[in-house]
């Protein structure tokens, strides 16, 4: 349970949170038309008779839209109706050509389902949640206005008329803007594995709308409102916050929450009202009479399935089965292009802890550092499972892997060329490190009575001195073996 | 020789082949009937060059051997078909001006099966009319006149009104209509020729200008049932960019054209005989029922008892349909653009629709819109969906005990132009036989059986098991067989 309240002069505040993402297909056409969809394209370049609506012009259902939908319910384990219809959601407005939006209201592709999203305490998430998910449905976006080309008139580029889009219905089931939070990217997550949609919210590939309310715990809901187009998890988040806050604040000095649409400003950070519910289209929805209903075969939604790849959940569940730690199973599984990273790593032969902690310190690190990512990443999995097998098999200590590693980052040279071209081959050549060992003790006497005084902290010295003396090419066991044996 | 424009498709397709006349005889021929009759007001456009072009390629083919199925015959074409270049205004001040880049794709078969245009003709404006008063281009005048020795101007029936003018006055031998509540049959029966609208989706959809969706079906209009079946294997067809198209083969209809019909059961639906009627309908009715027992047919009477809530059921959804189809007619885009100093964009919505739309249309649009506005939906259109399937299973439910069902096409002959307009439910009315088909998507179609006692034609409808436009066509010619129909309008245009 989330114990995220707002405090107010009347005591605290549960807040209700409910989430609808709308995330743009990933195809090469649109939802009802042949048109592309590329983003950035010049405007009204991507524009099908049927994306204009002109007189005469029918839609026809793109099956790869559908089946991404469908991959994306069965990927959040939701019903799956093999029988649903298309709506007509009807508007004026100059982005809209047809005068209405094809949607779905009555009978949407994919009922219930659920996301989990991870506990973490530092949040506000102290176990994990199961955030529900109401509906995904199927349907078109609109074209885009443009105020900013003419003094007196307004510009509309229909690029974006009749893409496809997903609408994903969460359940008023979340607490806490961190928890909105963590539900956004888990879902993010979720379409990028799936391959569904590609996240990319800066180009409005997703954006959601926030539906909020407060009320006294154990009360009723309160009266919500939504504010449309988040584009970011943060900008989700904050909206969350201040209209939480706005809410209360209402209430408290005796006013009410109105059902009504608001707007985000991000660079104000606040949100204001655009319509009330009174002022409301009314949609006339029904259903589209130039489609037929849609209905699923067993063999689609067999080929769906078998299409799908390990998701988050399952893959994070095996990375803690071969051992790798909670927070390293997180941040490999967090993002789509990291697990494959890490599985090819796996696939060429690392050792699943090692290779877990050296990809979540070293590689993204180093990442960091030259402000790439892994789909640009220097170097290959398999270069990284060289590496990585010479630390193994006891050629190379820790230590050195790491000079290696940067040496790799910087030539390109493999791991084990690096190694030999350079001597940086591990001994365990006992009488060599025996020698060192003793002109060091020699050396040091006076530590090796306070150490045989009580003081073995020491021992970490004695070490350090020895790998140095050895160049870091001894063999850190054989080291702390010889070391002991010495020092009595 | 007899005249070209007496001929019918058949006719010009077979003597053209063999030679008795050139394509191009034909065509300027037609043309010059066409241009001699503005009087009638069938065409918004005329394109003699269209035909003379396509007449042109046809005699070309004749001598090269490549002939085709239509190869030498001009027709009209509905002016809610999209045609490359060719304006293309449904009839309205909305898109007056507007010329397609695309070309629909039933006018693109029968161009490819070596069909020519001879114009865009008149109808109802979107389609939305029973007797083509609706037109933003004004009346089309019937043909016709009652022998009571007046001169009263006659509807043409509608909203193919163009397309049954130009038939019945010989300005061409056949052309398409589209029919969502009878707008092919009922003036097939003013006008005393034949047209079938065929089963929902045999026709693509695709570049015809949207009335109601789920009930517009394109089909051809024509002098006898031959020439019907002759063009509807030209127009039919599966069609990838309509999601409503039937994927089915289309079958060879005029080769199989049979009149003997036994074996066959006909059924005469009782809930179609209407109190007070016009006594020359239920004669002709019975004549009809005759005829088919002399082809062989059994008769028998069956029940279609949801048939009286049809007209308002259709009354709903198709005007739901519309107000949504209508809404992209906007102003932003292509056609009319009414952009007063200063208005903003809801403004320029309502300026441009209230001056592009007739009244017809503005009625049938705030009808729609109000049937689907919230806390009225389900009373209505919720209702209207139910009765259609009710209608459906009425149908279904009579065929188990008949292979087609014999009805009157319209409950009257031609009425006057004017008569009925002030009283837009006394003209839905009109639709009353031909709509319970259409609700259902089954194929019907008209053929004309008698005049009434003003020398006025009526017609007789046969309404087929979906996808049995064959078995429609065949009770069709044993009527046209029997019913000796040769009554012609006299030419006073």
């Amino acid at each position: 349970m989330s114990d995220y309240r707002i405090k107010g002069e009347t005591g605290e505040w549960e807040v209700v949170i409910g989430l609808e993402v709308h995330a743009q297909i990933t195809t090469n056409a649109k939802l009802f038309s042949g048109a592309a969809t590329a983003f950035g394209a010049e405007p009204n370049t991507q524009v099908s008779l049927v994306d204009a609506a002109m007189p005469g012009m029918l839609p026809v259902p793109n099956r790869e839209c559908i089946r991404q939908a469908v991959r994306t319910g069965m990927a959040i384990e939701a019903q799956i109706n093999t029988w649903s219809r298309f709506d007509r959601k009807n508007y004026f407005y100059a982005d809209l050509p047809q005068g209405y939006q094809i949607s779905q209201l009555y009978h949407p592709l994919v009922g219930e389902g659920s996301i989990t999203v991870e506990a973490d305490e530092k949040a506000g998430i102290p176990e994990p949640k199961v955030i529900g998910v109401e509906r995904i449905h199927v349907e078109q976006d609109a074209g885009k206005l443009m105020h900013d080309q003419h003094p007196t008139m307004s510009y509309v580029d229909l690029n974006r008329s009749g893409v496809a889009l997903m609408e994903i219905v969460s359940k008023p089931d979340m607490r806490s803007p961190a928890e909105a939070g963590a539900y956004v990217r888990k879902l993010r997550a979720i379409l990028r594995y799936v391959g569904s949609c590609d996240g990319n919210m800066e180009e409005g590939s997703m954006r959601a709308d926030v539906n909020v309310s407060v009320r006294k715990p154990g009360d009723e809901f309160g009266t919500r409102t939504e504010t449309k187009n988040v584009n970011s998890v943060r900008f989700v988040m904050a909206v969350i916050e201040g209209e939480a806050k706005r809410q209360v604040e209402l209430i408290e000095s005796g006013g009410t929450v109105v059902q009504e649409t608001r707007l985000y400003d991000p660079d104000r950070g606040e949100t204001r009202s655009m319509r009330s519910k009174e002022d409301a289209h009314d949609y006339r929805y029904f259903p589209d009479p130039d489609l037929l209903p849609l209905e699923l075969d067993d063999a689609f939604l067999a080929e769906c399935r078998e299409s799908l790849p390990e998701l988050p959940d399952a893959k994070r569940d095996r990375y803690l089965a071969l051992g790798i730690s909670p927070y390293n199973a997180d941040v490999l599984t967090a993002e789509v292009e990291a697990a494959r990273w890490f599985d090819t790593l796996l696939d060429a032969g690392a050792k699943p802890v090692a290779a877990a902690n050296w990809v979540t310190s070293e590689l993204f690190g180093a990442l960091n550092r030259m402000g790439r990512d892994l789909t640009d990443s220097p170097v290959s999995p398999q270069q990284a499972a060289e590496l990585l097998g010479l630390v193994a098999d006891g050629t190379i200590s820790g230590t050195i892997a790491k000079t290696v590693f940067e040496k790799m980052l910087e030539s390109g040279d493999g791991a084990g060329a690096i190694v030999e071209r350079d001597g940086l081959k591990q001994t365990s050549d006992t009488g060599a490190i025996e020698a060192e060992i003793a002109k060091i003790l020699t050396a040091n006497a006076d530590k090796v009575e306070q150490y045989k005084g009580g003081k073995e902290a020491l021992f970490g010295f004695f070490v350090g001195q020895t790998m140095k003396a050895m160049q870091g090419k001894a063999n850190p066991q054989v080291v702390n073996e010889l070391l002991k044996k010495a020092l009595g | 020789m007899t005249e070209l424009t007496n001929l019918t498709v058949a006719q010009i397709r077979d003597g053209h082949r063999a030679g008795d006349f050139s394509a191009v005889e034909v065509a300027e021929a037609f043309s010059a009937n066409v241009a001699d009759a503005k009087a009638l007001n069938a065409f918004i456009v005329e394109t003699p060059e269209h035909a003379l072009s396509a007449a042109k390629a046809a005699d070309a083919d004749r001598a090269a051997g490549t002939l085709k199925p239509l190869s030498g015959v001009p027709i009209g074409m509905k002016d809610l078909f999209c045609t490359h270049g060719v304006q293309t205004t449904a009839a309205s001040h909305m898109l007056e001006g507007f010329v397609p880049r695309y070309e629909s794709t039933v006018s693109q078969k029968l161009w490819d099966a070596g069909a020519g245009m001879l114009g865009k003709l008149n109808l109802d404006q979107f389609a939305m009319g029973s007797s083509n008063e609706t037109s933003y281009f004004g009346n089309v005048i019937s043909p016709w006149k009652r022998k009571d020795g007046g001169n009263a101007a006659l509807a043409p029936g509608g909203s193919s009104g163009g397309s049954s003018t130009a038939i019945a006055a010989r300005l061409c031998p056949a052309a398409t209509g589209t029919d969502t509540g009878g707008s092919i049959r009922q003036p097939a029966a003013f006008t005393g020729i034949s047209g079938i609208k065929p089963t929902y989706g045999r026709c693509s959809r695709w570049g015809i200008v949207a009335f109601a969706s789920s009930l517009d079906q394109a089909g051809p209009m024509a002098r006898d049932v031959r020439d019907c079946a002759i063009m509807l294997e030209n127009m039919a067809g599966f069609d990838p960019k309509d999601a409503t198209s039937l994927d089915m083969a289309v079958p060879n209809w005029e080769a199989a054209l049979s009149s003997d019909l036994k074996g066959k059961t006909v059924g005469i639906p009782k809930e179609y005989r209407l109190e007070g009627i016009d006594p020359d309908i239920d004669a002709m009715w019975d004549a009809g029922i005759a005829m088919l027992k002399d082809a062989g047919a059994t008769v028998v009477e069956i029940s279609l008892p949801h048939t009286k809530y049809a007209l308002p059921a259709y009354y709903i959804i198709a005007p739901a349909e519309a107000s949504s189809n209508l809404a992209r007619y906007d102003g932003v885009r292509y056609g009319l653009r009414d952009l007063p100093e200063g208005a903003g964009l809801q403004d320029m919505y309502a300026s441009t629709r209230a001056d592009g739309f007739g009244a017809e249309v503005k009625r049938r649009i705030m009808i729609g819109t109000y049937v689907l506005s919230a806390g009225f939906y389900d009373a209505y259109y919720t209702q209207a969906q139910k009765v259609r399937t009710l209608i459906a299973r009425d149908f279904e439910q009579a065929f188990t005990s008949c292979e087609v069902i014999l009805a009157p096409t319209a409950p009257s002959a031609a009425f006057g132009l004017g008569e009925k307009m002030a009283d837009p439910l006394a003209m839905y009315l009109n639709d009353v036989f031909a709509v319970p088909a259409s609700l259902a998507g089954l194929p019907a179609m008209s053929v004309p059986a008698a005049l009434n006692r003003e020398g006025l034609p009526l017609g007789l409808q046969i309404i087929g098991k979906a996808f049995d436009e064959q078995g429609v066509l065949d009770a069709g010619l044993a009527i046209e067989e029997r019913a000796g129909f040769t009554a012609r309008a006299e030419k006073w245009w």
